[in-house]
């Protein structure tokens, strides 16, 4: 009888035990939380959150390297510096230059990153690991170091390019001596510095593509042209996206490579939105820097999220 | 049946033609870098040095300094990716395992900060570093680049790959939250710790915009700042010299990755697909 009197009371007691060593567990559990992430919260207040509402504010002003130590005694110009902007003519050749390099050099990049992981997965057989480790290798050395060898290759008179051309009686041009040519030789060495990374991620995502689809496609009499179109590409599609986004990003924002190759010349055919952001910079322009620094943001958000936009759509 | 694909002879040909323009930068950096200038100017070209010296790597440590870029280099990377193993770690943990206020927003930060570029950044870090009066000194160059939203990202994956069993062990034990984090999980983060720390160490290594903004003179100088600004100033026609900087800025990098290549490969596709 006595066992039996009170279960609920027994049952209660231990709920509310239980209970409340789960609230001083997640007592605890709050306090390790903060104290784990304060480090973090520290760092990003400090050199990201405050610097972006900083770059924010300086690019509504007309703030300049005089005014170092007084940041906030300056004017208040407006849109003043975003209007400069869009009416400057070399930002707007910089701006130009750049949406070439994404439009052209992007799918270029992934193109070839796509053509090489698909040769690599199911082509080939051996050597496999060899061949992903050399094309690979590009993508994990300094842009400065390749670009200063890559001017060395270019060079017109004695570069290996131009004298295996000169091989096969043709007289290759002054690649970034020349206005027509700089930006696309650009494109080309970033081509080459980037694929492998397109490639890596791609064949990772490869992984992903079921071979009882393709078995099915081909029983259906699909060729392999049709089978990559239908069953391997629409599997690949979020890797795609995230190569996608990451490369326009990176490409968007361009800068080593005519910093070291041609410092944005012949007649600014290679000046990049972020090189004259810099070059702006360095002229003690800040607010207008500043101004133009978040115009290539707000380009970046913008690809970001159409991208985003048109994959979900179709997928 | 669906067979595997048979050995395509031909493709092995256009891989390896490939493979070789890929590699031809790289190759003639090497070769040039122990040539002279007037050998490197000649027509035809040679391949293989016909006198290999020195003479450039000695020009670039005795002349240009690239003793201290190397070593600022060095030191800055070692220092960046101590403290992002550290920071992710710590950030990483609380995020797969901890409940507490504010994390969502904390992860929203993580996540946000990944998207804002470096050129939106840099005049306000330039000014309060000025302001600091951290110009001129190397943990400028650090300061901004302790913790990464990469990492932190990373290792919040890996932590919630791992049994949630072995903290429910530690605590009956009586290890406190702080104790499960540092004794228990710390220690099995060692194989993502391999291919984080490799990855910043590269980000670090080749990061090129703060540390130009940064540097106001050689003291400071990283590699590729150093040899970015050589190969702008008087030397610019100095083609043995800047291919030897080259060499030495891209030639550390190599052997790392010829060594340790799996977590290179590991840590860029995990990242890709999450």
């Amino acid at each position: 009888m006595t066992a039996n009197s009170n279960p609920v009371d027994t049952g209660r007691k231990l709920a509310s035990k239980r209970s409340g060593r789960a609230t001083t567990r997640n007592a605890a559990e709050a306090r390790a939380g903060l104290l784990l992430s304060t480090p973090f919260i520290v760092l990003f207040l400090v050199f990201t959150a405050w610097p972006v509402i900083q770059s924010m504010y300086m690019s509504f002003t007309d703030m300049s390297r005089n005014d170092v130590q007084t940041p906030f005694a300056v004017d208040f110009v407006a849109l003043d510096n975003y209007v400069r902007a869009v009416s400057d003519p070399i930002f707007r050749k910089a701006a130009l230059n750049t949406v070439i390099f994404v439009v052209v050099g992007v799918p270029a990049t992934i193109v070839a990153g796509l053509a090489v992981a698909v040769a690599l997965d199911k082509g080939i057989n051996k050597a496999r690991g060899f061949f992903r480790l050399g094309f690979y290798t590009p993508v994990i050395t300094s842009i400065v170091a390749v670009a200063v060898v890559w001017r060395f290759l270019l060079q017109p008179d004695f570069g290996v390019v131009n004298q295996m051309l000169a091989v096969v009686g043709i007289k290759g041009p002054n690649w970034i001596g020349d206005e027509n040519t700089a930006l696309f030789s650009l494109i080309i060495m970033s081509v080459w510095r980037n694929f492998g990374n397109a490639m890596i991620i791609l064949l990772a995502g490869l992984q992903s593509v079921s071979w009882e689809l393709h078995e099915a496609a081909a029983l259906d009499g699909a060729g392999t042209w049709q089978r990559f179109m239908n069953v391997t590409l629409p599997a690949l599609r979020p890797t795609l996206l995230f190569v996608l986004v990451t490369t326009s990003i990176g490409y968007l924002q361009f800068f080593e490579e005519p910093f070291v190759m041609t410092q944005g010349g012949p007649l600014n055919a290679t000046l990049s939105a972020s090189m004259y952001t810099y070059q702006q910079f360095g002229f003690g322009n800040w607010g207008y820097s500043g101004a133009m620094a978040y115009l290539t943001f707000l380009v970046i958000l913008i690809v970001t999220i159409i991208q985003f936009r048109v994959t979900r759509e179709k997928g | 049946m669906f067979s595997k694909p048979k050995t395509r002879w031909w493709l092995y040909i256009l891989l390896t033609v490939l493979l070789s323009m890929v590699m031809l930068p790289f190759v003639w950096m090497l070769l040039g870098s122990v040539k002279p200038n007037s050998e490197l100017m000649a027509s035809p070209p040679s391949w293989l040095p016909q006198n290999p010296s020195l003479a450039n790597f000695q020009l670039l440590f005795e002349k240009a300094s690239f003793g201290t870029y190397f070593v600022n280099s060095v030191v800055v990377a070692v220092v960046v990716v101590a403290a992002n193993l550290m920071f992710s770690a710590m950030l990483g943990y609380a995020l797969a395992r901890l409940d507490f206020p504010g994390k969502r927003i904390v992860f929203g930060a993580v996540m946000g900060s990944l998207m804002i570029p470096g050129l939106v950044l840099f005049i306000p870090q330039f000014i309060l570093a000025a302001n600091l009066h951290l110009i001129g000194n190397l943990s400028a160059l650090m300061l901004p680049f302790l913790v990464q939203p990469f990492g932190v990202f990373l290792m919040r994956q890996f932590f919630i790959g791992l049994p949630k069993d072995l903290a429910e062990a530690a605590r009956i034990d009586g290890a406190g939250e702080l104790g499960v984090f540092f004794r228990i999980y710390l220690p099995l983060a060692v194989p993502a710790f391999a291919t984080l720390g490799i990855l910043t160490f590269l980000g670090s290594w080749n990061n090129f915009l703060w540390p130009l903004v940064v540097s106001v003179n050689e003291s400071t100088y990283t590699l590729p700042v150093g040899l970015a600004l050589v190969a702008n100033g008087q030397h610019q026609a100095d083609y043995g010299l800047l291919l030897a900087g080259a060499t030495v800025v891209v030639a550390p990098i190599l052997v790392v990755f010829l060594f340790l290549q799996r977590f290179f490969i590991e840590g860029i596709a995990t990242s890709g697909i999450k």
